[in-house]
C-alpha cells in the first residue's frame, strides 16, 4: 500500500498552491500585522513629535512626513492599519456567526479588500496633500 | 469516547483577549476618525488640545495598553508558527515582549505628559 508510506516531513509547493480570495485576504491580516508591529516605534516617534511643543519637534516632523519615502512607508501603514481593521470586523462577524457560508464569506473577502483600498486612496491623497 | 484535550490551557483566554483589544482599537479607531472630521488635526495646536483632554488621554491609555497586547497574541503567534526551534522562538518571544512593554510605557508617557 504505497499510500501508507507517506514521505515525512511534507513540504509543500507554495507557488502551486490555489487559494480562494478569503485564503489571501487572511494572509494579508498576517502581513499588515507584522509591518505595523515592525513599525510601530516610528508612529510612536511620530506621535511624540506631533505632540511636542519644541521648535525642533515640528521641525523633525515636518522634515519626516515630507519627505516621498516616508510618505510612501506611511502610504502602506495606512493600507496595513486599513486592512488589518477591515478584516478584524470580518472576523468578529463570523465569530458571531454573520456571513459564515461559503458566497457570503466570499463577498466579505472582496468587502474587506476593496474597502480597505478605497480607504487607503482617500487617505493617500489627503496624505500627498492632493485636497 | 472522551477525547482529553491538553495544552497550556492558554488558547481561549488569547481568543477572547485578541477580539476586546480589536473592538477596543476600533471604537477608538472611530473616535479618533471623527474628531479629525470636526476639526482635531487641523493645526499643531488643535491636535494638541484635542490629545490633553481627560477623557481622550483615559481611551488613549486604553488604546495602547490594547494595542500592545494584540501585537503581544499575534506576533507569538507568527514565531509559533513558522519557527521550529524552541530556543530561537524563547528568544524571539522575550525580545517581543520586552520591546512591547517598552513601546507602551513610551506611548503612555507621550499622551500623559499632556
Amino acid at each position: 500500500m504505497p499510500e501508507m508510506t507517506k514521505q515525512r516531513p511534507k513540504h509543500l509547493a507554495l507557488h502551486q498552491i490555489r487559494l480562494p480570495l478569503a485564503g489571501y485576504a487572511s494572509i494579508l491580516h498576517r502581513v499588515s500585522g507584522a509591518g505595523l508591529f515592525m513599525m510601530l516605534p516610528v508612529l510612536i516617534w511620530l506621535l511624540q513629535l506631533s505632540l511636542g511643543s519644541t521648535q525642533q519637534n515640528v521641525e523633525t516632523f515636518n522634515a519626516v512626513t515630507g519627505n516621498w519615502l516616508a510618505k510612501l512607508i506611511l502610504l502602506g501603514l495606512i493600507w496595513a492599519f486599513l486592512h488589518h481593521f477591515c478584516m478584524g470586523i470580518r472576523i468578529l462577524l463570523i465569530d458571531i456567526h454573520v456571513g459564515v457560508e461559503k458566497e457570503q464569506a466570499h463577498s466579505s473577502a472582496v468587502a474587506v479588500m476593496v474597502v480597505s483600498l478605497v480607504l487607503t486612496a482617500i487617505f493617500g491623497l489627503k496624505l500627498l496633500g492632493a485636497y | 469516547m472522551k477525547r482529553l484535550v491538553v495544552g497550556a490551557g492558554y488558547g481561549l483566554k488569547d481568543w477572547l483577549a485578541q477580539r476586546i483589544t480589536g473592538v477596543v482599537m476600533a471604537v477608538f479607531t472611530l473616535v479618533i476618525f471623527a474628531a479629525a472630521l470636526s476639526g482635531a488635526m487641523a493645526s499643531r495646536e488643535a491636535w494638541q488640545a484635542f490629545m490633553s483632554n481627560g477623557f481622550i488621554r483615559f481611551i488613549s491609555f486604553l488604546f495602547i495598553v490594547s494595542l500592545c497586547w494584540h501585537a503581544w497574541v499575534g506576533v507569538r503567534d507568527i514565531w509559533m508558527d513558522y519557527l521550529n526551534s524552541a530556543a530561537l522562538r524563547l528568544f524571539l518571544h522575550v525580545i517581543t515582549l520586552l520591546a512591547l512593554v517598552g513601546y507602551a510605557g513610551w506611548a503612555i508617557q507621550i499622551i500623559w505628559r499632556l
